[in-house]
């Protein structure tokens, strides 16, 4: 039995095959790659959803700046709007937004978080996963489990192109992590695998070209807001692939031009903070300290 | 990749996958292959590292990898004075290290307590991947994400049949396998990953084949 696979074509035939889904069959890989048992892989990953679960509660205690002084306290603000009765689109979609801005708020405070898959991109699969038990009632076993989705769905981005926002931009980050949440999502409520396959291309699709251009360099600005935008965007591409909706470009098409627009893409525009938001009049006044070609020790 | 735990993962303290937690990560590696607390470590930062190491606490992270911690260590904020309390002196710069070097990479040159040193450059892939893509001037690929076994030897005849029935004898699957020598007959390294740590049975037999100038062990990352 080999559950190896680089592409959605080769996860897809290896899902059909034996009937199962791609968390499934994430599972199987793992057990034939670590050699650890399934009981052992699976109590692992619930532990890092609950790490996941306390990244975002902390963060939503946030109440002061950050050391830099360029976040603090939104996730917060996030929260109490969305449970005001007045949140736009209702209170659960307000707070997907508070859950993902959460998480990198607790980021930027050196707090701990779990890289999924980069520390900047980090909020996106916990926010829509912990929405998802409070709307769909999923227990911590079944949202853990969908760690596997999107495990699975970050293999095949992980080998065809990269998740480093110096080497793709914040398509490589928050891109791959909107994809993999959205097919999460989808598995998640009961969809096929086909089906969270296509989520997963939505949602990269339409995050390809976006750049990393962090404010002085630190992981706050627009990498909060992001987050929080990028988790409630996951829903968005889920909801397509669930309505039936069927992306043209097929998924490991989207990767390869997700590669190739990371590979086209100035540097100054990758997380050099050398241009874009960081080289703003407003974004200058952030502007990081290098270290020199002669440093003492910090 | 290998393991669905380098997507999802790791547990760390913020705020960058790459810049903090995979710069603990290098020190690790850094650490594991000099074998003890290194007592001196000139840095050089390089690309990405350089320009926007300071407010992603790059300096923190390498200083708390060389001192053993790990990535979700709640101590790395304060890594710099806990080094000088550990007799650590560390100084870092900006390098150059060219244009085909990955736009995170460090150079370290650490030395050890009897003196003895290792030079190495490493880069931090994403998402606190990393790899050591240079050691004491030979070419190689270490990245912690297996059982890693580092020999320092002579390039002879029969050195990796050696080394490989060493292996064998103690039922270790080899997953890969690199030698870089300097020249023929001259310095070589070669690097083991394994799918399960080697025990001190076989370090001891690595340790005493005629050809073994070094040998070093570099646990997987948990």
């Amino acid at each position: 039995m080999n559950s190896h696979f680089t592409t959605a074509r080769e996860l897809l035939a290896l899902c059909a095959a034996r009937h199962r889904s791609i968390a499934d069959i994430a599972i199987a890989r793992e057990i034939e790659e670590s050699g650890e048992t399934e009981s052992a892989i699976l109590a692992r990953m619930l532990r890092y959803y609950e790490r996941m679960r306390d990244s975002v509660r902390e963060g939503l205690a946030i109440d002061r700046p950050s050391p830099s002084g360029l976040s603090g306290g939104d996730a917060r603000r996030l929260l109490v709007y969305a449970e005001s009765g007045a949140a736009l689109l209702g209170e659960a979609f307000g707070r997907v937004i508070a859950y993902g801005c959460a998480v990198l708020e607790t980021n930027a405070a050196f707090g701990r978080i779990v890289a999924t898959p980069t520390a900047g991109s980090a909020g996106v699969v916990p926010a829509c996963l912990l929405s998802l038990q409070e709307t769909r009632g999923l227990s911590d076993e079944q949202a853990s489990r969908a760690l596997f989705t999107a495990g699975g769905v970050g293999h095949i981005i992980g080998a065809n192109a990269c998740f480093s926002g110096a080497r793709g931009g914040c398509q490589a980050e928050v891109g791959s992590a909107s994809s993999m949440a959205a097919a999460a999502i989808v598995e998640a409520v009961g969809g096929s695998p086909e089906s969270a396959i296509h989520a997963a291309a939505f949602a990269l699709m339409n995050t390809l070209g976006m750049v990393c251009d962090p404010v002085g360099g630190y992981v706050e600005v627009p990498c909060v807001s992001r987050n929080g935008m990028f988790a409630a965007h996951s829903f968005l591409a889920a909801n397509m692939a669930l309505a039936g909706m069927r992306c043209l470009i097929p998924f490991d098409e989207v990767v390869s031009a997700m590669r190739d627009i990371g590979r086209r893409m100035p540097p100054a525009l990758k997380e050099t903070a050398e241009a874009g938001l960081a080289a703003t009049p407003t974004g200058l006044r952030f502007r990081p300290a290098p270290f020199h070609s002669s440093e003492s020790p910090p | 990749m290998s393991s669905v735990f380098q997507i999802i993962g790791p547990p760390m303290v913020g705020p960058s996958s790459s810049h903090t937690a995979g710069a603990v990560r290098i020190g690790l590696l850094a650490r594991a292959l000099l074998g003890e607390t290194p007592t001196r470590a000139a840095i050089g930062l390089h690309g990405s590292f350089a320009a926007t190491g300071r407010g992603h606490g790059t300096d923190r992270g390498l200083i708390a990898g060389l001192l053993g911690w790990n990535t979700d260590d709640e101590r790395i904020k304060d890594a710099p004075e806990r080094a000088k309390q550990a007799g650590l002196e560390v100084v870092f710069r900006a390098v150059d290290l060219g244009e085909n070097v990955h736009p995170n990479s460090v150079q370290m040159d650490l030395a050890g307590a009897d003196g003895d040193g290792i030079a190495l450059v490493a880069s931090s892939i994403g998402g606190g991947n990393v790899e050591v893509a240079r050691l004491d001037g030979f070419e190689t690929r270490l990245t912690g994400a297996l059982d890693t076994l580092a020999v320092w030897h002579m390039d002879r005849p029969g050195f990796l049949a050696q080394l490989t029935a060493v292996l064998a004898g103690v039922a270790i699957n080899i997953a890969t396998l690199r030698t870089a020598r300097a020249h023929r007959g001259a310095e070589a390294l070669t690097v083991v990953e394994t799918d399960a740590a080697p025990c001190a049975e076989a370090i001891a037999l690595f340790r005493k084949m005629e050809h073994t100038r070094k040998v070093r062990v570099v646990p997987r990352f948990v």
